[in-house]
């Protein structure tokens, strides 16, 4: 199954192929990472619509900004640490305060940076993005998904950015899905509502098949769009548990988030699910989730644990 | 292509009256950036008076010459500037910094009319106006950017990257100005972090740089036009020798001059500077 699958670089190398091939006002901007993200190729369809500016984030921010300014729309990408903090007042002022706009690629979400580290593993790059008035922000599920964020990313103005890692992951959805509302919700949640994004989809859904089969009513929210999140959420996760599930620091991120639409709602507990003051770390993803606490094992038990509170 | 005797002297008058509406800004609201306001009047006054096509109808099209403010807090003389040009009015322009104003301390492309880029968080408009002349350059439009930057401001590691770009990419229709005058908020430039040769270090990373006097709008006018003419495909680089509160020697003198808050007595003194100056503009009017 897992080898149909297109890598979650391909998704966005081919998409700016084909889109960028057609509008003329697509630029795409990378800072020497580009055999990482598959994008090295695009030059030949794109021709000065293609700059790999070096190692200079700061400036490829500037860039983007000054061909908003020109009318372009400009898709840059780097690793999310570099795309979001090293560069988090250029994206701040330069970007979004100027009224310009970009689409901000970070990749190698949270663990999945694997084997480069805590240097190049984001935790924090959902919750700095957040902070930014008018941004839209997003962190993908899988490569369906991801395709349809990108086309939504053409209408869209101002500050974008797209948390997703490079490789495979596995498929959770099969393209009939609305993806408009930002988030996709299976189950009805009665006992415990889910809310989750990334890598965590699928291991979620596992362990809430796994309880609606010992009778449990779980729904389970891949809330895809952190920011803005349509009103819909509210009113799914009000007055229910809700449990959420992330990799990143369960400060700023989809917690938060969830955290922050909730909070003068008494009767709707959030409980939080993350990286707990940590930094990142080399390893394998299993081993990093075991290590965060975040493996499936531990979001069943935590689940478990939410439902017996309940009961 | 020299300026002749008549538009000289326009522009003499244009650079004189752009001094007297940023001291007048300055004073009306009783505080502000003179120092490194005053030091960048004569280069708008060419690049406003004499070289860009600009006109409040022109701003909206992209087709054309834009202007970054690096130094986004030398904007009260970019405002007096525009004001003179007719993109708003005296009013406007009296209304720096106040609650509500259209006029913030540093541009704000969002608020005024006539400001192209938002600016004030050093480093970063050099950037932009790397984007902006290289989206020109691909689309093949024969128009120029225009940015200065600070001194002190080049301390900024983002404006050696923008340069590294600008150059790699052969911007030659990129005009990078450095107004070199010599301090920055906290002192001289040399105690600070000492800038070395501007002209060598913009010649080292590729561009094209030469010095001039930055008071003179003769020398800078042709020092534009000269390097238009250059057959390099190189950005060009202009250190402005410049002094901190230009044109006004009673604050060139001060030595703390970025951030003047001036006395009751140092008001009446800049209010006299004012009429002088006015007097002048009248003498050669």
């Amino acid at each position: 199954m897992t080898e149909q699958v297109k890598e979650m670089r391909r998704v966005y190398s081919d998409f700016l192929h084909d889109v960028g091939a057609r509008d003329s006002s697509i630029v795409v901007l990378e800072a020497d990472l580009s055999s990482s993200m598959s994008t090295n190729s695009l030059k030949e369809v794109l021709g000065e619509r293609y700059v790999n500016v070096g190692i200079m984030e700061a400036e490829m921010v500037g860039l983007a900004a000054g061909l908003s300014l020109q009318g372009f729309k400009p898709y840059l990408h780097t690793f999310g640490p570099f795309a979001s903090r090293r560069v988090f007042d250029q994206v701040f002022i330069s970007l979004a305060y100027a009224g310009l706009g970009a689409t901000i690629i970070g990749s190698d979400a949270g663990v999945t940076a694997e084997m480069n580290g805590g240097t190049h593993m984001p935790f924090e790059d959902l919750g700095l993005m957040r902070l930014i008035p008018h941004a839209t922000v997003f962190e993908v599920s899988d490569a369906i998904q991801f395709e349809a964020v990108l086309q939504q990313t053409r209408t869209l103005s101002g500050v974008t950015y797209i948390r997703t890692t490079r490789k495979q992951v596995e498929r959770i959805y099969n393209g009939v899905e609305d993806f408009s509302k930002g988030f996709i919700l299976s189950g009805e949640g009665v006992d415990l509502m889910i809310v989750t994004s990334g890598i965590f989809v699928a291991p979620v859904m596992r362990v809430a098949n796994r309880l609606k089969k010992e009778g449990y009513s779980i729904g389970v929210v891949d809330l895809f769009r952190v920011k803005p999140m349509d009103k819909m959420v509210r009113s799914l996760l009000v007055g229910k548990s809700v449990l959420t599930v992330e990799n990143h620091n369960v400060i700023g991120g989809l917690g938060s988030a969830v955290s922050d639409l909730l909070s003068e709602d008494t009767n709707t507990p959030v409980y939080k699910m993350g990286i707990v003051e940590q930094f990142g770390r080399v390893g394998k993803q299993d081993y990093l989730l075991s290590y965060y606490g975040l493996d499936e094992d531990s979001i069943e038990k935590r689940a478990r644990c939410i439902l017996l509170q309940k009961a | 292509m020299s300026l002749d005797e008549a538009r000289l002297h326009e522009l003499e008058q244009f650079a004189l009256k752009i001094r007297v509406y940023t001291l007048e800004t300055l004073n009306h609201l009783g505080f502000g950036h003179y120092g490194g306001s005053l030091s960048i009047v004569e280069v708008l006054a060419v690049l406003y008076g004499a070289v860009m096509q600009v006109s409040p109808e022109e701003s909206r099209n992209k087709e054309r010459d834009y202007f970054v403010l690096s130094k986004g807090h030398a904007g009260p003389t970019l405002y007096s500037t525009l004001c003179l040009k007719n993109f708003f009015d005296k009013e406007m322009l009296f209304s720096l910094n106040t609650n509500g104003t259209l006029l913030p301390s540093h541009p704000d492309r969002n608020l005024t009319p006539g400001v192209d880029m938002t600016t004030g968080s050093l480093g970063q408009g050099i950037s932009v106006a790397t984007g902006i002349a290289y989206g020109q350059k691909i689309q093949h439009f024969p128009y120029y950017t225009y940015v200065i930057v600070g001194d002190g401001e080049l301390n900024e590691g983002q404006c050696w990257e923008a340069i590294q770009f600008a150059a790699h990419q052969h911007l030659e229709h990129l005009f990078v100005f450095v107004d070199d005058n010599k301090k920055q908020l906290d002192g001289y430039t040399r105690d600070i972090c000492h800038p070395q040769d501007f002209v060598a270090k913009f010649q080292a990373f590729g561009f094209e740089a030469q010095r001039v006097d930055g008071s003179s709008v003769e020398m800078i006018y042709d020092a534009i036009e000269n390097m238009k003419q250059s057959s390099l495909k190189k950005p060009k680089c202009i250190v402005l020798d410049t002094k901190k509160g230009q044109g006004v020697r009673e604050i060139e003198e001060i030595i703390a001059n970025h951030h003047l808050r001036p006395s009751k007595e140092e008001q009446k003194v800049l209010k006299v500077v004012v009429d002088r100056l006015k007097m002048q503009l009248e003498e050669i009017s």
